[in-house]
């Protein structure tokens, strides 16, 4: 266990430091820092010293290395574009997303679970039928799409709810919610089913495969010969044992679920960490890219590795394989 | 003849059961009649694919659709039931029926305590509080052999052995005192040297309780040592029944004979009855006549040409012409 704990977090540790050459890479080399940073009046001289200042003449593998430090400190420098530390920007836009993903990951599994089940249990009825359709239609739409469907319909035609933004958010300590207002549950409602979408399809349909394999299994055989009703046995008996792998598929894709809200994000005008990135992009302001790529396959691998973890603590089968 | 069918717990009457295809309709059982009366165990024996499981899953409604009941009656203590919806065989199974499936690694929800599926068991069927059904289930797993049954009541299945487990199995056919079990081959996945256990704690359960068991078994050795009496199936028919010192002794039919002649020795166990040249035909091939006829030694032109039905003979029931007049 402890061999296969080491393992999993050396592997984590080796991503993440690819993940910061990336960002370095991006930060360093698409432009040169300087020049970003410099406006017009700066002399020839001050370049050179801001250079040495930024440590940008020493070896390749020196600076990579100050990077990575101080990237695991929190540190990714300042915005070119306002001057404020990229940490406490991200961290300003962090709880918009965070929400986002959360609601968007409870709705999918609210919604997906009980299709799955429905369709799993009444298969070759035409409306199961006609969900399996739905939902590959659902997993090929892109999500921009979707979500200016959802704007056109819901929003601009029938005016039930905001097309944008997060509406009034309350502040808890340093973490800004829009759950405790009207105006931003209301807000949340389109964005997070937008972005939901694609998930709850997976949910879905991998609640559905567990139940019909487990269906079929011996021991809903015999809770039904020891005369189970059937909604308990669907519900109940059969239904627990799929949620192990619905579980871990959200838990691992809660990480690609906030990349993602990167597209959301942009159309519904949400002031996420993805609209930030975006932002960033169209200034050319490279730490707060690099910060944003860090911070995100930060969670992500996390995410990963505690699901593995997890996953080995549960399964002792499992354990003993990766041993 | 009513008479004597009200006194059985079981009676099934020429039960049919197909199953529509593709390429037809298949039937898996064609007039399949046996009783069974209260406190007897009635042993089924038969090569695999003789539709021994079949037989116990349409009396108990389980038949997995598309495969239905196509004829016949199944009477349970004087009820029918092959007629009833799923929610009254629901009050059924486990009742009425309980029943005991061939591997106890894979019939208990691993999810749930053993306990938590005994006392499901006994409240869905009995009017009792939690508390009382705890005390029942408690007692129950005293009953089957389960040492420290407060303990292990908590205890999830696998941390049971496969013996132990077929113990909490037969408990929760036992949970709601039903008339019959059906045990489909309740050892043939369990370890030898603790298969006579199983098979004697059943046979001890069932005649404390009362209760009669259908016991499907490919175990010639298990059906001289506990069944009353015995039942033959071959290709999805009945071709004798009878008591079992008769049927063992003294065979009517040729399969069953043949079937006898693959006993080393009486109380020893052989796995598979494959004594008998070729083997029997699918379900979708079944030849006219009598569907033995080209294995059996003594077939006659009759036998190619026309069906036997079961008749009685001596103590009990045959379907041969030898029986019936001969085979010429
Ligand atoms: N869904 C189905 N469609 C068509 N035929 C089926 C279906 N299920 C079972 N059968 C057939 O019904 C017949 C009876 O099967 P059954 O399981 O009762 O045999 P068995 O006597 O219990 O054999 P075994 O000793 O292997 O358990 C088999 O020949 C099988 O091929
Ligand atoms: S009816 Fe004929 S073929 Fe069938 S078992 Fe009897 S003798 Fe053999
Ligand atoms: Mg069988």
């Amino acid at each position: 266990m402890i061999v296969f704990l080491i393992k999993r977090l050396a592997n984590a540790v080796l991503v993440m430091l690819a993940v910061a050459l990336l960002a370095f890479l991006i930060f360093r080399f698409a432009g040169d820092p300087v020049e970003l940073m410099a406006n017009e009046q700066m002399s020839q001289a001050d370049r050179i010293e801001l250079r040495e200042k930024l440590g940008l003449n020493d070896s390749f593998l020196t600076q990579y290395g100050r990077f990575v430090v101080n990237a695991a400190r929190g540190d990714f420098g300042i915005s070119y574009r306002n001057g404020q530390d990229v940490m406490t920007l991200i961290a300003e836009r962090f709880p918009a997303t965070m929400e986002l993903a959360l609601v968007a990951t409870i709705l999918s599994l609210l919604i997906g679970i009980p299709l799955g089940v429905v369709t799993a249990i009444h298969r070759g009825r035409w409306y199961s039928e006609g969900l399996q359709f739905v939902s590959i239609i659902g997993v090929s739409l892109p999500s921009f799409v979707v979500g200016i469907l959802l704007i056109l319909v819901f929003a601009v035609t029938l005016g039930l709810v905001p097309a944008f933004g997060r509406g009034d958010v309350v502040q808890l300590g340093w973490w800004s919610t829009g759950l405790l207002t009207a105006s931003g549950r209301a807000s949340l409602l389109l964005p997070s089913l937008a972005l939901a979408l694609y998930q709850i399809t997976l949910v879905m349909r991998l609640v559905r495969a567990e139940m019909m394999e487990v269906l079929r299994s011996d021991f809903v055989k015999f809770a039904r010969a020891r005369g189970v009703p059937r909604r308990r046995i669907y519900f109940r008996h059969a239904l627990r044992n799929c949620l192990m792998p619905v579980v871990t598929m959200t838990a691992m894709n809660f990480g690609s679920l906030i990349a993602f809200a990167l597209i959301t994000e942009t159309v519904f005008q949400w002031p996420g960490m993805g609209m930030l990135f975006i932002q960033a992009v169209t200034f050319l302001d490279m730490p707060v890219m690099a910060g944003y790529l860090c911070i995100v396959s930060f969670i992500f691998v996390t995410l990963n590795t505690l699901v593995d973890i997890a996953y080995a603590v549960i399964d002792p089968r499992l354990r003993d394989a990766t041993r | 003849m009513t008479e004597h069918l009200s006194s059985a717990v079981l009676d099934v009457r020429g039960l049919c059961v197909e199953f529509p295809g593709r390429h037809g309709t298949v039937s898996a059982l064609s007039d399949v009649s046996l009783s069974i009366r209260p406190g007897e165990i009635l042993g089924v024996v038969g090569e695999s694919g003789a539709g021994k499981s079949m037989t116990g899953l349409a009396v108990q409604g389980l038949l997995e659709p598309p495969g239905r009941i196509s004829g016949g009656e199944v009477w349970l203590a004087g009820r029918r039931i092959d007629q009833l919806d799923d929610k009254e065989m629901q009050q059924v199974r486990g009742r009425q029926i309980g029943a005991i499936f061939q591997d106890p690694l894979t019939s208990l929800n691993p999810l749930f305590t053993i306990g938590a599926q005994l006392v499901e068991t006994i409240r869905l069927h009995l009017k009792l509080s939690k508390a009382d059904a705890k005390a029942r289930a408690i007692q129950l797993l005293k009953e089957v052999g389960i040492p420290a049954p407060e303990a292990r009541y908590d205890h999830y299945p696998h941390q049971f052995s496969g013996g132990m487990r077929q113990r909490v199995v037969i408990a929760l056919a036992l949970a709601a005192e039903p008339k019959l079990i059906i045990a489909d081959e309740p050892t043939t996945a369990l370890d030898v040297s603790i298969q006579a256990q199983i098979t004697s704690l059943l046979r001890r359960l069932c005649d404390d309780h009362g209760t009669a068991v259908m016991l499907v078994t490919h175990d010639m050795g298990v059906i001289a040592e506990t069944a009353d009496r015995v039942a033959v199936m071959y290709a999805g028919r009945l071709v004798e029944i009878g008591p079992v010192g008769d049927v063992l002794k003294n065979a009517r039919h040729p399969y069953t004979r043949g079937l006898m002649a693959s006993i080393p020795a009486l109380g020893r166990r052989v796995e598979r009855l494959n004594q008998i040249d070729g083997s029997m035909p699918r379900l979708n091939a079944i030849p006219t006549g009598c569907a033995f006829n080209p294995r059996c030694p003594e077939a006659g032109p009759r036998c190619r040409k026309d069906r036997p039905e079961p008749a009685p003979v001596g103590s009990g029931v045959s379907a041969c012409w030898l029986n019936a007049g001969g085979v010429l």
